[in-house]
């Protein structure tokens, strides 16, 4: 198929970024859309253009390292990550734009390259269970029903792509704080510091810059992983419990 | 140093030097040695530990979980790592599992059991000391996963499933649905971040190693490039751990992910750190087949589909390009299963290849024709799906299910799978001692950046075990008994062998900079995986190794003359880093075929053509080759290779018979 391409070029994190047209022929359709960028790349280096920076790794949809907006929807027109999409979503003369997540907590390094350190800063504010190498007891001392284990199992999916946030209205990170709160909130060993834990994730999560919650849904329906848009109603509730607790 | 046998059949490719005598590991009886040197290594008093720094590359498995246990420890830790967030290292993409000698399932489990399978499984090419310690840290992984919340799949009562994978008889292998690899990444990452919110661990993300500082003798810190801003840096400690995973992408395509590198290593490397068994490869048998030549990456489909599923191929050619629904019972080949009917299915990872590679060659491989041969065979949900459910075969697979509808755009719900053996692990790394010291004092090596416990085939959901028995268990115990004689004189930034490595890594970028050559880096990179996978790949000949080792030379010469790299080094930049990497797997890539020529015999992973048993099997020669291949680096200047010299560790085997290793 041959596709029209506009793209969002950007020389730096502060530079003035423009969208390019490029035109691509005989795109196959199995190709990932990644590879179609790669096939891109090439031909802009064999006509001594510099080749169009974004961020992917793994290729198998599950390190979270790629994401694009393309045509306005994060990662795309199915429920997957950018480097799962293939060019059988789209159609002979398409016209695509491609864009870097838009957020004002994930700034623009160059082209399509953004930086999500704030997610990790929002892990270190709390995400985690505090237990050091070595003082772990035997694992089946604490049974957990399967129920609980499913659920936080599928809260844990979350591959921390940042769709979520690329996606909502107001650029909030809910829905990857609602995953990680549910899942170690779900667990019989993260209940300890379960009340803390949702307190200060969500006091850096607005000192990063995010946007607040107003149940768009937006972000449930662009996770390429189907995290649920019940686990935001679940960091409400341990929120308001937890300010209940704290007094 | 002495070169004592220069050897006639060598092709002057490599040189002998002495044998490495000590791997440093106690002299007690194989279930007491761990505890011994536990106890025997130094103590470092928790006020004197924040005075003693450790540098540690990369934050897959071995690297997050070694920092946040060094940093909880109370030791100033700094972690490099080249993607944004020390949570997508590679470690993420494994599927399938992680071993534990638990015995949970009282199906006769036991340490010994799980050290004896891993080293027949990799064909008794590892070393039986590290392999036994292994084996003994392994409940406690889960224990500490568990603790974590790590969410592992429970059976109805509350406690931990297990399911089997290939090479064992028992179940021993613990797992969160098909992405196993991903939970223990995420716990071993938030306790990394817990250290940094601490202030123990300092983060260096978007950073890539380019030059390891050796001062006295000793490593002392690294030249990093941050690929964000494209600045130079140096950063300065008393001790440097590699844990910078695997080379896989030698081969271009593998199922490693777009970064994968050895520049750490290979860095290392020409320091002076010894590369243990660069041949050692594993093809994975089950993953999804080439579709064109715009193909990235390939995708592997998790061993534990083989619990459930059936391989098979048509008994006849003729009925390769049917409807495989079409085809009665009667005229398929469920060749694994009448090969190898004690474990069938369950055959390790180099067996399934071979037989795969073979099934194929014999024409009666199936999918479309890549060349002049179907690439591909069936592995079949049919009689799972009718057993046990559609729902039953969901839940345990439901993810990979997905995944490989979203690649070919078919349901293996529906019609059988298509697979094929593509690159996936590395068995070979630097050479590491007892206490995963490398030949350079104070620079070590953890999980798949390392040689140590696969031998040269690694059995499945054996990886992520090693990967945190190294980071966990292993390393901060022995790195101690290290730290306990510094801190060391303080290395000024300054220092001519820090400026020298600064200046080596500048003068290298510089030169990638200004080829301006007409061929793009990965057209080179292409190139060289299409030399390694013929010649280098599932099957080895001495004529192919000695035609790769020429093509591969021509290969690297035209990359410093002819490469293109387009825009400036002072900004982000994926061609130059991509160049910078390939230009480190043209040396290496040499070094692998070098490996794989000398030794002339088949052993896991590694099948010589010239050395199979009448039915086709891997024949080992005990009697020449039970050693570990320890390379040092005798070259020079960047892209110039020079011979190396070989250094033998022979191989022990006091609580193991050797065997010539059957599956039937």
């Amino acid at each position: 198929m041959n596709l029209t391409l506009n793209i969002w070029r950007q020389d730096g994190p502060n530079a003035q970024g423009r969208m390019v047209t490029y035109q691509l022929a005989d795109v196959s359709e199995h190709m990932s859309f990644l590879e179609m960028l790669d096939v891109l790349n090439e031909q802009l280096v064999e006509k001594g253009e510099e080749p169009i920076a974004f961020d992917s790794d793994c290729r198998e949809g599950i390190c979270g390292m790629c994401g694009l907006m393309i045509n306005g929807k994060a990662h795309g027109p199915e429920v997957t990550t950018t480097c799962q999409l293939h060019m059988r979503s789209f159609h002979d003369g398409d016209t695509i734009t491609i864009e870097p997540w838009r957020a004002t907590a994930f700034p623009v390094l160059r082209d399509l390259v953004v930086d999500r350190s704030a997610f990790d800063r929002i892990i270190q504010s709390g995400g985690f269970i505090s237990v050091n190498t070595g003082a772990a007891p035997e694992s089946h001392s604490v049974p957990v029903p399967k129920a609980k284990a499913d659920r936080a199992f599928e809260s844990a999916k979350c591959i921390g792509c940042g769709a979520c946030v690329a996606a909502c209205p107001n650029a909030a990170g809910m829905l990857f704080m609602g995953a990680k709160v549910t899942h170690l909130g779900e667990l019989p060993q993260g209940q300890p510091e379960r009340w803390a834990r949702v307190v200060k994730m969500v006091s850096q999560h607005d000192h990063e810059g995010f946007g607040g919650c107003t149940n768009t849904g937006a972000c449930a329906d662009a996770c390429p992983k189907e995290i649920p848009l019940d686990v935001i109603n679940q960091l409400n509730k341990d929120l308001l419990a937890a300010m209940r607790v704290r007094g | 140093m002495t070169i004592t046998n220069p050897a006639a059949d060598t092709f002057g490719m490599y040189t002998v030097g002495d044998k490495i005598a000590d791997t440093k590991a106690p002299d007690t009886p194989i279930d007491k040695m761990w505890t011994t040197r536990k106890f025997d290594a130094a103590l470092v008093n928790p006020s004197n530990r924040r005075k003693l720094s450790v540098i540690i590359v990369g934050t897959g498995l071995a690297g997050a979980a070694a920092a946040a246990s060094l940093g909880e420890a109370g030791y100033n830790v700094q972690v490099f790592f080249y993607q944004d967030s020390a949570r997508r290292a590679h470690s993420i993409a494994a599927q399938g599992g992680i071993n534990a000698a638990k015995n949970y399932n009282g199906d006769g489990d036991s340490v010994y059991r799980l050290f004896y399978d891993t080293v027949k499984g990799g064909d008794y090419r590892a070393r039986e000391t590290n392999v036994y310690r292994l084996a003994e840290v392994s409940a406690n992984i889960i224990d500490q996963c568990v603790a974590q919340g790590v969410p592992f799949a429970r059976e109805y009562g509350g406690l931990l499933d297990n399911r089997s994978f290939g090479g064992t008889q028992v179940a021993r292998t613990f797992y969160a649905a098909g992405q196993t690899g991903q939970q223990l990444l995420i716990g071993a990452y938030q306790a990394l971040e817990r250290q940094v919110a601490k202030g123990t661990v300092k983060e260096f993300k978007r950073h890539e190693m380019l030059e390891l500082i050796v001062v006295d003798g000793r490593a002392r810190g690294i030249v990093a490039r941050n690929m964000a801003t494209g600045e130079l840096e140096t950063h300065l400690a008393d001790a440097v751990v590699l844990a910078s995973g695997g080379y896989g992408n030698v081969f271009f395509l593998s199922t490693n992910a777009m970064g994968c590198n050895v520049t750490a290593t290979w860095r290392a490397h020409r320091k002076g750190a010894y590369f243990g068994n660069p041949c050692y490869t594993q093809i994975h048998p089950t993953c999804i087949p080439v579709a064109g030549d715009y193909q990235s990456k390939l995708t592997l489909m998790s061993e534990s589909l083989r619990n459930d599923g059936r391989i098979w191929v048509p008994k006849r050619a003729e009925d390769c390009d049917k409807d495989p629904r079409q085809i009665p019972e009667e005229d398929r080949d469920y060749y694994l299963e009448r090969i190898y009917p004690a474990f069938g299915n369950l055959v390790p990872r180099d067996i399934a290849s071979r037989q795969a590679k073979n099934v194929c060659d014999e024409g009666r491989g199936v999918g479309p024709k890549v060349g002049d041969f179907r690439r591909g065979v069936y592995l079949d949900f049919a009689e799972s799906i009718e057993r046990l459910g559609r729902a039953a075969i969901e839940e345990k697979y439901g993810n990979l299910f997905d995944m490989y509808a979203q690649i070919t755009g078919e349901s293996p719900y529906e019609v059988p799978m298509r697979i094929y053996p593509a690159v996936h692990y590395t068995m070979g790394g630097l050479w590491v001692d007892y206490d995963l010291q490398t030949s350079i004092t104070g620079l070590y090596a953890a999980g798949e950046a390392n040689f140590s416990d696969h031998g040269a085939n690694r059995l499945g959901a054996s990886s992520l075990m090693q990967c945190l028995g190294d980071g966990y268990f292993v390393l901060p115990n022995t790195i101690r008994d290290y730290l306990a004689h510094g801190p060391f004189e303080k290395v000024s930034p300054d220092a001519p062998e820090v400026a020298a490595a600064l200046a080596a890594a500048k003068g290298r970028i510089d030169r990638l900079m200004s080829v301006n050559g007409d061929r793009s880096v990965d057209s080179f990179h292409k190139e060289l995986g299409h030399i390694m996978w013929e010649y280098c790949g599932m099957e080895r000949t001495e004529e192919g190794l000695l035609k790769a080792i020429g093509l591969i030379r021509s290969l690297r010469e035209e990359f410093w003359r002819n490469v293109r790299v387009l825009g400036s080094a002072d900004t982000l930049n994926q061609s130059l880093e991509r160049a910078g990497r390939v230009a480190d797997f043209l040396e290496l890539g040499e070094l692998m075929c070098i490996d794989a020529l000398h030794r002339r015999e088949s052993c896991g992973g590694h099948f010589r053509g010239e050395s199979q048993t009448e039915d086709g099997e891997a024949l080992r020669h005990d009697d020449e080759f039970l050693y570990v291949a320890a390379w040092e680096f005798a070259g020079g200047e960047d892209g110039v290779f020079g011979t190396p010299v070989l250094h033998k560790e022979d191989l022990v085997y006091k609580s193991i018979e050797l065997k010539q290793r059957s599956y039937k």
